[in-house]
């Protein structure tokens, strides 16, 4: 009966997120409104990936911005040689103003669309997990990995200012195309969000599955216990390479969409700033919760473009505050908040009628839904 | 926690209770060197199915310190062959596959999963990607069964974190049972336990210890006397004296540790259990 109850309550959920998101959002928000909403569910595409890394598998990615930067770069070139292509050129405008006449090899694979969009799932995909057996084989775990990670990222930002093949620090932008579709017409920008839109539901589904299964179980065991699941015969390594790479994968079809959506892809989307960006939503949202990541990830972007208009600098200090709060004092975030009230109001509604409180299910048992 | 008669209707007794073709566990001049310092020396051990040995000795003598080598945690020197594999050199996890077991002292269950999530996770060891990936549906009947022997079976649901302190060891026992470990080493089961506590556990040990080979490591000398069928004395890294509790006990050797002095009386070590 209650299983039964809880695969509606899923399919509601999923059925109200897409009225809300395909039927509500375009008619309310102008265009450009819903432009923007079309970015933040970039970010919550992300932000979906370091859910599963970093609350279910404790690892803290802090270099999201890589995988972020190599969908968006893989994307971007693929847009701008097309783009040459229909101007009749051999190379993009900035290669032109550069004075380069012939596309450097690396390029040129890029100039097939099935081609572009397998690489944007295998490339960051291969990387991850040749980059996850690496450290995680060797145990390096906890602040190491997050340092290493990190690190990383500013690596990848570093040598991309340096490439003027590749935009240099300008990055590469004004696409005028999307797969054929001019994107100065609205209607095609407002494809894009629908596509960024479903491909969000998509990966939700997908970490919904994983944090249900029994992997997802046995993620929680390695977060909390490492050690004792190599006692039970598990190599944990195995373990938390899956969930990186998820979280790898996420981050890079997010960065695809990204850079058609917003209109550009720089090293600025790369480095630290933006990794530990991704990481304040999710953060704040529930780390641990399906959910929470999401709605932080919007919430905070959301938040951003809000303030960072009246209040450009203030921002800044308010989202750096907002986050070590989070982090000290509420390390569930606002879903685990929201476990919080709701006890304590069942509390105050019926005194005494349990002696052992049940523990819920929800943001503070972490994966203890059966 | 019902007491009841061991399934297979057998004890544990000294030198196992399977006679031929048995599974054992085979240690031989095991040596641990943490850069200089011997903390086992060999040792050697020879463990039969059915056997409920207990490893005593003082603090420091290295007990702890031979499960961790047997089961991978720390690197040593020797043998430790299992019914003729090899274990020495081996990967923790490797090591645990074929069967070989162990809990800690400190009771280290998964406090944010349920029981029956615990039990599961130690089941499944071997299983493929597409069972991983999909939802557990139904209790395996052997984490059922386990979840009776250990007498959880009503607390299934609950997160392992909110269990009592003496059910966290039941539980970690548990999951060695559906881990399908034949050697099962233990450190210090019973430390913390209530008096009825400990007496539940050393029949559950009684109960499993019939068809699977178990090494506890205590201090407790009531409770060795009451549950051990062998008992293995160490000191300072090395073995003193190995038999049966009375040939244990009346050993001047082991006297002579517990007490420092061996003109100390036959009851020697009944008079050092109170240091502890």
């Amino acid at each position: 009966m209650r299983t039964i109850l809880g695969r509606w309550q899923t399919w509601a959920g999923f059925a109200l997120a897409a009225v809300v998101l395909f039927g509500v959002a375009p008619v309310v928000l102008s265009d450009f409104r819903l432009s923007l909403l079309g970015k933040f569910l970039c970010f919550a595409i992300v932000a979906v990936g370091i859910g599963l890394a970093w609350g279910r598998g404790g690892m803290l990615v802090l270099g999201q911005g890589v995988f972020f930067g190599l969908g968006g770069y893989m994307m971007g070139m693929h847009l701008k040689i097309a783009d040459a292509q229909i101007r009749g050129d051999d190379v993009p405008d900035f290669m032109q103003i550069a004075g380069v006449r012939e596309l450097p090899a690396y390029w040129q694979p890029f100039a097939s669309p099935a081609f572009t969009l397998l690489a944007i799932v295998l490339v960051p995909t291969a990387i991850a997990a040749a980059l996850g057996f690496g450290v995680f084989k060797r145990r390096v775990k906890g602040a190491y990995f997050a340092i290493l990670s990190q690190a990383l990222a500013a690596a990848l930002a570093i040598l991309l200012v340096g490439q003027t093949s590749i935009g240099g620090s300008n990055g590469l932008n004004r696409f005028r195309t999307f797969f054929g579709f001019t994107l100065t017409d609205p209607a095609n920008r407002r494809m894009l969000y629908f596509i960024a839109a479903g491909v969000l539901l998509i990966v939700v589904a997908v970490v919904r599955q994983l944090m249900g299964s029994r992997y997802g179980e046995l993620l929680v065991a390695v977060r909390d216990g490492e050690e004792r699941v190599r006692f039970l015969g598990y190599d944990p390594a195995n373990i938390k390479v899956v969930a990186y790479t998820v979280a790898a994968l996420f981050a890079s079809i997010a960065g695809a969409l990204f850079a058609p959506i917003v209109g550009f892809i720089a090293p600025s989307q790369v480095g630290i700033l933006p990794s530990i960006a991704f990481l304040i939503g999710v953060a704040i949202g529930g780390r641990t919760t399906l959910l929470g990541p999401v709605l932080g990830a919007i919430g905070v972007a959301w938040a951003q473009t809000l303030f960072s208009e009246r209040f450009p600098s203030e921002w800044t200090y308010a989202q750096g505050l907002l986050f070590i709060v989070v982090v000290g004092f509420f390390p569930a975030g606002l879903a685990g908040l929201g476990v919080l009230l709701k006890r304590r109001r069942r509390a105050t509604a019926e005194p005494q009628s349990e002696k052992t409180p049940e523990p819920d299910s929800g943001a503070e048992k972490v994966g203890a839904r059966s | 926690m019902t007491v009841e008669a061991s399934t297979a209707g057998k004890e544990p007794v000294e030198g196992g209770n399977a006679g031929m073709g048995t599974q054992y566990l085979e240690v031989r001049g095991l040596t641990v060197d943490f850069d200089g310092f011997k903390a086992v020396s060999d040792v050697d051990l020879t463990l039969f199915q059915g056997d409920l040995r207990f490893l005593i000795g003082p603090n420091g003598a290295g007990k702890t310190t031979v499960i961790d080598a047997i089961t991978g945690l720390v690197s040593a020197t020797g043998s430790v062959n299992k019914s003729g594999v090899e274990l020495l050199g081996k990967k923790v996890h490797q090591i645990a596959r074929r069967g070989v077991g162990r809990t800690f002292q400190t009771a280290s269950v998964f406090e944010q999963l349920t029981v029956l999530q615990n039990l599961d996770i130690a089941a499944g060891a071997d299983r493929s990607v597409w069972t991983l990936l999909r939802r557990r549906k139904g209790v395996l009947p052997a984490i059922e069964q386990a979840m009776h022997t250990i007498g959880l079976t009503h607390l299934a649901d609950k997160p392992a974190g909110a269990l009592a302190h003496g059910q966290k060891q039941w539980l970690e026992i548990g999951m060695l049972l559906v881990q399908n470990a034949d050697v099962l080493l233990l450190d210090e089961p019973v430390a913390g336990m209530s008096t009825e506590e400990r007496e539940e556990t050393g029949n559950l040990l009684r109960r499993i210890g019939a068809e699977r080979t178990v090494v506890v490591v205590e201090h407790d000398m009531d409770f060795m006397r009451a549950f051990a069928t062998s008992v293995t004395v160490l000191a300072r890294g090395r073995v003193i004296a190995e038999g049966s509790v009375a040939e244990v006990q009346a050993n001047p050797k082991v006297q002579e540790v517990y007490l420092g002095t061996a003109a100390a009386g036959a009851d020697g070590i009944e008079f050092a259990e109170e240091n502890f």
